[in-house]
């Protein structure tokens, strides 16, 4: 909300700067979120009058004016506005003046006539950022007066960001009551007289709905004259709390609205068909608003209605039809209290929002309407002429919000603030609150006034006397130790260990968004089922990720993209799939390689990242946990189906993925370069094995190499399974150092070398007993694999 | 007059003052003292020597022999250092070279920025608990005494699948779910992703929070003040001034922002700190007692604080990066600078 910073202080006016004023409200929690001047800097300029006009000999559109500003000899000015005219009254720079943006007006020559200074529009002097023709100041504006003195234009438009509680702060009064308590000052209300009634004209209003609608007031003013000019000192309040000049009779409304916070409508009562009614809507009741939109009501939207149809949409917006226009003459002023309630919600259903829906969700004070009705229509009867008529009066006292008293205990105060308050102090701050206050046994007995919505328990007063002492002025206690020991388990590995694992390893971690574009979502997992969103930000940020795999090649692309042609990175977060119909969100890790193994380096050889070189980064993570794992040659939807594996757990569980992105795949997304891939489930992935001791063998280890001929479809994990299924207890490791294809190979075999380790915890082993070891091995990878020793 | 030992011994040490490898030294070695060498030759001849004789000249090419042994010592230290020197200076190499093989990556700031707040918290005993993002309407909203239609949920831009479910705007439901599943005390932080439909310069549809919050029997917004001003000044390790405005939060009564000195500029004022030399960095405040209820919780023997605060906000600030859109563009050149 928007306030002029002069207008503010002719309620209160503390002997404060505006800086103090502003950091004052804002430690009050009323944040200021800009002060702006209300006019851009500038001197120089004075009220003028035109004198006479006459048509520039060699210009067109330039006239050459003679203007009073006030001094003994008239000035000629050239000037090109339309709207000049001999009367009219004007801001005139003369020789020296300087108009916003350092312009410095000197004499000069205009197509060979000489000017003596300048006629300004709004725009000219800052006030406004578009205009058409000069400014008109009214007829009785003294001539040669300095216009920023004339306008008020030393003043600030102090933008405040008020928390939804805060109704009660969305007017220039509310706002001034607020700094009087924290002044300990008094504010200067205007006292708001009844007009007198001077017609008999009036309207019948029925209240069905007074639940919604507890008080409503209105009453007709006919003769008024809506081609009046608004007065400059209300346009410019207007101007200065971000509202434009409409009409004196829309001014007006607005203008209370911005003074009391009572949000009021004008209906052109010509336009009527018999009482006014305020009732639900009838479901698919439609109705065009004053902003040319039209929508459908259901039965829970409350509208103001004739005997006909519907008006106006209560609380939020005025109806098209029943608009004042220029030619209005007679109108029927609304001043209603809708409850909080009943307007929550409703304006935002129909993507509207609006000054008006703006305070009544959050709360007008119910006992103001009397006040603003009258405040209105003596603005609208001094600006308008016209006779009003007497007001009516629909109230249902019992539906009007209750101010009930509450229960505010010291030691619940003191233990809460942590510091203990005298009993001054806090009867002091509640009684400039406008709370009613009485002393009892354990504390006070405290009830609101009625403009504050957000005081109905004792945590809320508590708050409003921390709030009015000072958050500042309260104390910073030690911080507290008192806690359980931390537990530090050894059955799952820290996600942090695995993460810096990575980082040592050549990754670098990303984040990526949760939500993908469907298209890359669809291609890379066509037939996982995912979750939209009802309301993306944009198609790219659209469906919920199945897998980590779509942020991190779109990120790698990113990269790509730029010249980077090695891209490591891994991402750990969450992916939401669909089981049994239910939305499971799991803790993921995945991780991207592409182009070279290493970063361009003189000592290393060149070559590009391989699956194995990604195995490598992903056995090192299990490594970690100390938990088996085997990597099962599988095909899934996104990779190449003969460089990928599946990872399962000792007893089955698919831990994840790992293989490279599948050729179509690259190819589609645009990548130049094989890209590896990996995805394993955190909750398995950081699973950990307790080390456990055996002795150490104090006999020497025996190493045996074998040569073995077997067919190129039979796997490394066939052949090490083979010889694990034999259960050996002599047999300490058993690894792969070379696989050969080529000359002295048969096509379609390969030939694997593979070293076994036996050791006896007893005893040293005979060459009898190694002989009978590596027997049962050659059987068993015979027969399971149909391997062969090389002659 | 020389006598043949003096000629041998002459001899002998030309030829070492001539040597200049180990290989030769060792061949004059053998030659002079091996088995079948010289002086070796000489002592042989001793016996044909008549006996008074023999002691005199036995001594002479004792002699002889201890000077060219000590001198042949000498020299082949002497080559010993030059061949090392040779070495040494063969397998110089050019050390400024880069080391080989893989270089390390980095965590991304966010990362690093969770961690140090998580490790800040739980040197007093804070536990890290983690949450679904997915939520549900009671959690994200009722819970925290935000009912459906009440103004402050157009402080949040919420994203929608349907009209129980949400992705967190938040992580305040965390807090609902630690509350209702355990019994005070409780000293939690949680960190996480949070979500809302908001995109431009200074908003990301995604960023992460920690909320954190302390239950027991008394907890006072005192004690809040000294956990919020204890952290501020661990985490950006300088002894800055930090002040409590009142704001408004539907979960915590009293409510607070909290702002920083700003530490661009001092508190002199700056374009980052809008030039009012102070930075929001915080909001916090006492539990409200609607939400103890929500979780079954008895205000009357419990009070409580929670404290949120934006991770990337606190990055930008730490380290100086001025946009918040990079973080989620995972672009290596900037990933890289926190390495």
């Amino acid at each position: 909300m928007k306030i002029s910073e002069n207008w503010l202080r002719t309620y209160v006016n503390p002997a404060i700067s505006t800086e103090e004023l502003v950091a004052q409200i804002t430690m009050a929690g009323l944040e200021v979120d800009a002060v702006e001047p209300v006019a851009a800097q500038f001197s120089g300029v004075v009220v003028g009058e035109v004198l006479e006009t006459e048509q520039h000999p060699d210009a067109d559109k330039l006239r050459v004016c003679k203007v009073n500003v006030g001094e003994a000899e008239p000035l000629q000015i050239v000037c090109g506005a339309a709207n000049v005219r001999a009367g009219l009254k004007i801001p005139a720079s003369v020789i020296g003046a300087v108009l916003p943006g350092d312009f410095k007006i000197k004499k000069s020559k205009l197509r060979g006539v000489e000017s003596f200074g300048m006629l300004c529009s709004a725009k000219e002097l800052g006030l406004v950022a578009e205009a058409e023709g000069l400014m008109e100041l009214p007829a009785d504006a003294p001539v040669g007066t300095d216009i920023r003195e004339y306008l008020q234009l030393n003043d600030n438009t102090i933008e405040v960001d008020l928390t939804p509680n805060r109704a009660d702060c969305l007017s220039v009064e509310g706002v001034a009551r607020e700094v009087a308590v924290l002044n300990q000052i008094h504010t200067t209300v205007p006292a708001i007289e009844p007009v007198a009634v001077t017609t008999a004209e009036k309207l019948t209003v029925t209240v069905e709905a007074t639940t919604a609608c507890p008080r409503y007031l209105g009453r007709v003013i006919s003769g008024v004259n809506n081609k009046a000019q608004t007065p400059l000192w209300m346009q410019e309040r207007l101007r200065r709390s971000g509202l434009r000049s409409l009409s004196p009779l829309v001014d007006v409304t607005n203008y209370v609205l911005l003074e009391l916070g009572q949000p009021l409508h004008v209906f052109d009562a010509e336009k009527l068909n018999g009482g006014i009614t305020v009732r639900y809507a009838v479901n698919g009741e439609t109705l065009e608003l004053l902003n040319a939109q039209t929508v459908m009501f259901d039965e829970k939207s409350l509208v103001i209605a004739d005997d006909e149809s519907a008006l106006a949409f209560a609380g939020v917006m005025g109806g098209a039809y029943s608009a004042v226009h220029e030619d209005t003459t007679k109108v029927f002023l609304e001043c209603a209290f809708f409850t909080p309630l009943a307007i929550a919600g409703k304006a935002r259903q129909f993507g509207l929002h609006t000054d008006s829906s703006h305070r009544f969700e959050r709360g007008v004070d119910f006992e103001l309407q009397n006040r603003a009705i009258e405040r209105a229509s003596q603005l609208i009867l001094e600006i308008c002429g016209g006779q009003a008529g007497e007001i009516t009066d629909v109230t249902t006292q019992a539906e009007l919000p209750k101010r009930e008293p509450i229960s505010l205990r010291e030691e619940k105060l003191n233990k809460i603030l942590g510091v203990t308050f005298e009993n001054e102090t806090v009867t002091g701050i509640l009684q400039r609150l406008g709370m009613q206050i009485e002393t009892q046994a354990d504390g006070w007995k405290v009830t609101p006034p009625s403009f504050r919505f957000d005081i109905a328990i004792e945590a809320d007063l508590i708050e409003e006397i921390a709030r009015i002492y000072g958050y500042n002025n309260l104390p910073n206690n030690q911080i507290l130790v008192r806690s359980a020991l931390n537990q530090a388990t050894e059955n799952v590995l820290d996600l942090e260990r695995v993460k810096d694992l990575l980082v040592d390893r050549g990754y670098q971690e990303a984040i990526t968004y949760s939500f993908v574009d469907e298209a890359m979502q669809t291609a890379i997992a066509p037939s996982a089922e995912f979750i939209k969103l009802q309301n993306p930000i944009s198609a790219e940020l659209a469906v919920m990720r199945t897998t980590l795999w779509g942020g991190l090649l779109t990120a790698a692309l990113h990269n790509t993209n730029r010249q980077q042609t090695r891209v490591r990175l891994f991402e750990s977060g969450l992916h939401f799939v669909q089981k049994d119909g239910e939305t499971v969100q799991e803790k993921m890790l995945a991780g991207l390689a592409l182009g070279n193994v290493a970063a361009e380096q003189w000592g290393e050889k060149e070559r590009s990242v391989d699956f194995y070189d990604v195995k490598a980064d992903v056995e090192a993570m299990f490594a970690l946990t100390g938990c088996n794992v085997q990597f099962v040659a599988d095909s899934n939807e996104t990779l190449h189906p003969g460089q990928s594996a599946k990872i399962l757990t000792e007893t089955g569980e698919v831990v994840g993925w790992l293989g490279m992105l599948h050729p179509n795949l690259e190819q589609q997304l645009g990548f130049e370069t094989p890209v590896f891939l990996f995805e394993l489930a955190q909750d398995l992935l950081l699973k950990k094995q307790r080390a456990s001791f055996k002795s150490l063998s104090k006999f020497p280890s025996v190493r045996r190499d074998l040569a073995l001929l077997v067919k190129e479809e039979i796997n490394a994990g066939e052949i090490i399974g083979a010889i694990e299924a034999c259960n050996e207890a002599l047999l300490q490791e058993a690894v792969i150092f070379d696989v050969y294809r080529g000359k002295g190979v048969e096509d379609d075999f390969k030939s694997v070398a593979l070293s076994l380790v036996l050791q006896n915890q007893a005893q040293t082993l005979t060459d009898a007993e190694i002989e009978t070891v590596v027997n049962t091995f050659l059987e068993s990878l015979a027969v399971k694999t149909g391997a062969k020793l090389r002659d | 007059m020389s006598t043949p030992t003096d000629d041998i011994l002459k001899q002998a040490l030309d030829e070492l003052a001539k040597t200049t490898d180990l290989t030769s030294l060792d061949a004059i070695r053998v030659n002079y003292l091996g088995k079948k060498g010289i002086f070796t030759a000489q002592m042989k001849e001793l016996g044909s020597l008549p006996h008074e004789e023999r002691k005199t000249a036995g001594q002479v090419i004792n002699q002889a022999k201890d000077a060219f042994q000590e001198k042949l010592d000498a020299k082949k230290i002497e080559l010993e250092q030059a061949a090392l020197a040779a070495r040494l200076a063969n397998e110089r190499i050019d050390v400024t070279l880069a080391g080989r093989g893989q270089k390390v990556g980095g965590l991304h700031p966010v990362t690093t920025t969770l961690r140090r707040i998580n490790k800040i918290f739980a040197s007093v005993g804070f536990q890290v608990v983690e949450g679904p993002e997915i939520e549900d309407d009671y959690h994200n909203f009722e819970a925290l005494n935000i009912p459906a239609h009440h103004p402050a949920r157009a402080m949040h831009d919420t994203f929608y699948f349907d009209a129980h479910r949400v992705l967190r705007t938040h992580t305040s439901p965390v807090q609902i779910r630690v509350m209702e599943s355990e019994t005070p005390p409780l000293k939690v932080i949680a960190p996480g992703r949070v979500y809302r439909c908001d995109s431009d310069i200074t908003h990301t549809p995604m960023f992460h929070q920690v909320e954190g919050f302390l239950v027991d029997t008394d907890v006072s917004f005192a004690d809040l003040k000294g956990v919020v001003y204890e952290f501020l000044r661990a985490f950006f390790e300088k002894d800055i001034q930090v002040r409590f405005r009142p704001s408004y939060f539907p979960f915590t009564e009293p409510s607070a922002e909290v702002d920083i000195e700003c530490v661009m500029c001092g508190g002199e004022g700056c374009r980052v700190c809008s030039h009012t030399g102070w930075l929001e960095v915080m909001g916090c405040g006492m539990i409200h007692p609607e939400v103890f209820k929500a979780v079954k919780i008895d205000s009357e023997k419990y009070s409580g604080f929670a404290f949120g605060m934006g991770v990337e906000r606190l990055a930008m600030l730490r380290y100086g990066i001025n946009d918040l859109r990079l973080f989620f563009e995972n672009d290596l050149k900037f990933l890289q600078q926190f390495n």
